[in-house]
């Protein structure tokens, strides 16, 4: 990864691909990458889908290597949903290719002067940009059933479906997986307009004639990694846990805390969220012939995901995560699997943001454009989405706007992005990340559910506000070092309990490079990156006001706690004093 | 007195999802667990009425004590 490649898709006489060194970004990947280029580099004030702002991609600082679960990629700019900086990281088999390939960030600069749409192939001679309007307005299975015919099963593609071309602030990036299922999306914050916007439809992969890149100390590096297996296999959480039942195993876990959001944030339980659950979908999958245990890139050992068939034993999607059951689920009272499957599908085919585009149908749903609990009203709604009709493009653009349009009061986001699957009134500390966070509501920016509700990693409080605030700043500083090393996030909950695998870790990231890496080493990284986002929010036009949730959080309690939530303005203002 | 026990996850292998069960007054979250055999180390997050509890907490008649091992996702 010595290497950054430009593509102008604004030169005079078409795309201009411009390859250069690292200066000021070397040793950067991931997050840290994306967030630091995007600050630097991007007007603050600039229009998200102009010619100003910069598409930024970019591998982990491990991916490529034979480092275990170093396939997550991020994906940066400025926001076309939230206004903010964007860093959006999927998995997929496109961050470990693009690292072998020697880029540590691919950039998509300019704006195209026709309608015309590109892919752009990279492999070890470089880089083509290719005009192929034949791609416009597909869907992300067919294009990548299309590719597959001209460049083959043994690459990585990353595609934008019709949302993308449409620029619609939903709008996702779709990476595909070993078995090139494009399931894997860097879903949050509209990052598959600003890739349509440059006119962009697919990228191609190729490493062939690549090697793992080396670490400089190969054998501390092998020793490092075998022991941050052994950590994550023993832990129960990445063991055994999201291997069996998937992340979708917290749907009984939050009901039963009461932290459920149901019906668009009107009760914290679901009567029926034992039809959705992980153990369900689970046992679901395996007699249909599907597989509950399955990895999104090679080298993954925690398997988290897996396979689900309908009736008839045919493939019907990827296993939906906790977030996209319960934003399809029990967000808009629908029980059935077999619809959030089909919604989840929908979602990967179209390319949007799975938990932006449920909680729009519930907040559509509280509009009356379809009863809470109505299947095929939901997918209706997903319908017009994938039209493209003018309905469909609001409810694509967003809970927000949806919200807006409709004149719905409950709607239930920050800084215009929707909350993920955890009410705040019953878990206070992801309250307080939903709030602060530099992205817009995010539930991974500082996953306070950990200690709040799952107690890994330590034990606070749920219901009361005592230590939330230093708990989300903790999470939010480490969560943004361990996005920029290309590891995927899971691996949190083995490195909190175990302090040998968190050595594991520092010391592959320490040997690989050469130097020795401290925990201290990487709460400056995390610091680093998410000072850079909030000066670039700053300069934008955020102000701690913005760092706020909906006041129908703050006024209406929630069953069966029924509590509001509580965190003070003034502590919020405290997250990022240190 | 009469409780209600769940199970969850890998809990529930060779056991049970959901039951009432008659325990005498003073049993504590630890004797259920100990009466079904759930070894202590196992236990991720215990709650009793929608509120998460330790192991020495003293059931009441009427509780609904929800037992899961450690758990992640997200």
């Amino acid at each position: 990864m010595d290497k950054i490649a430009r593509i102008d898709m604004g030169a005079a006489g078409g795309p201009k691909v411009t390859v250069g060194g690292l200066g000021d970004y070397a040793g950067l990947g991931g997050r840290a990458m994306t967030s630091l280029m995007v600050a630097a580099e991007v007007h603050p004030l600039a229009h998200p889908l102009g010619a100003e702002n910069k598409l930024v991609i970019s591998p982990g600082m491990l991916s490529g290597t034979t480092g275990s679960m170093t396939g997550r990629l991020s994906v940066g700019c400025k926001s076309p949903l939230t206004g903010t900086i964007k860093e959006s990281n999927a998995g997929g088999q496109a961050a470990q290719v693009l690292a072998r390939l020697g880029y540590a960030a691919v950039v998509l600069e300019g704006k195209p002067a026709t309608d015309d749409i590109y892919k752009i192939y990279i492999n070890k001679d470089g880089i083509q940009v290719i005009m192929d309007n034949s791609l416009k307005l597909m869907n992300n299975y067919p294009v990548i059933e299309k590719l597959r015919k001209e460049y083959g099963d043994k690459v990585a593609y990353m595609s934008i479906g019709s949302a993308g071309e449409r620029k619609l602030l939903s709008a996702s990036i779709a990476c595909t997986d070993p078995e090139l299922r494009p399931t894997r999306h860097c879903g949050r914050g509209g990052v598959g307009a600003v890739m349509g916007a440059k006119g962009i439809k697919a990228i191609i992969l190729d490493d062939a004639g690549m090697k793992m890149r080396p670490p400089k100390d190969p054998e501390k590096y092998r020793d490092a990694n075998r022991k941050f297996v052994e950590g994550l296999r023993k832990h129960p959480v990445t063991g055994e846990g999201l291997p069996a039942y998937g992340t979708n195993v917290l749907t009984n876990v939050l009901n039963e805390a009461g932290g459920y959001p149901t019906n668009n944030f009107k009760s914290g339980q679901f009567a029926k969220a034992s039809d959705l659950s992980g153990e369900t979908q689970a046992a679901l999958e395996i007699s249909r012939g599907g597989n509950a245990t399955h990895g999104c890139h090679r080298g993954c050992v925690i398997q988290c995901s897996g396979i689900y068939n309908d009736k008839d034993g045919n493939y019907v999607t990827k296993q939906p995560e906790y977030e996209t059951v319960w934003s399809h689920g029990g967000h808009c009272g629908i029980s059935n699997l077999d619809t959030v499957a089909k919604l989840d599908y929908m979602d990967d085919n179209i390319g949007v943001d799975t938990i932006e585009m449920g909680v729009t149908i519930g907040v559509a749903m509280d509009a009356g454009l379809a009863e809470f609990g109505d299947d095929a009203g939901a997918i209706r709604l997903m319908e017009e989405v994938e039209k493209g009709t003018p309905l469909g493009r609001v409810l694509g653009s967003g809970a927000a706007i949806t919200g807006k349009v409709f004149g719905v009061e409950r709607v239930p986001v920050v800084k215009d992005q929707a909350l993920p699957a955890y009410d705040p009134r019953a878990v206070q500390g992801i309250g307080v990340t939903y709030a602060t966070t530099t992205q817009g509501a995010d539930h991974t920016a500082g996953y306070a559910i950990a200690t709040n509700i799952l107690k890994v990693g330590g034990d606070v409080d749920p219901l009361k506000t005592e230590g939330q605030i230093e708990l989300s700043r903790n999470l939010q500083i480490a969560t943004a070092a361990i996005d920029s090393t290309g590891m995927c996030l899971f691996i949190a909950f083995a490195i909190m309990d175990q302090p040998e695998t968190f050595q594991a870790l520092l010391d592959m990231l320490g040997s690989f490079h050469g130097i020795e890496m401290t925990g201290d080493d990487v709460v400056a990284l995390g610091k680093k990156v998410l000072s850079a986002e909030r000066d670039f929010n700053t300069r934008a036009g955020f102000t701690k006001h913005h760092d706020r949730l909906p006041r129908f959080f703050y006024n209406e309690p929630i069953a069966p706690h029924n509590q509001t939530f509580m965190m003070k303005d003034e502590e919020l203002d405290e997250v990022f004093n240190w | 007195m009469i409780i209600t026990v769940k199970l969850f996850a890998s809990f529930r292998s060779g056991r049970f999802d959901i039951k009432s069960c008659e325990y005498p007054p003073g049993t504590t979250v630890a004797d259920v667990a100990d009466s079904l055999k759930l070894p202590q180390g196992e236990l991720g997050i215990m709650m009793i009425n929608s509120r998460h509890v330790k192991l020495e907490r003293v059931l009441v008649e009427g509780d609904t004590l929800a037992l899961f091992p450690l758990l992640g996702g997200g």
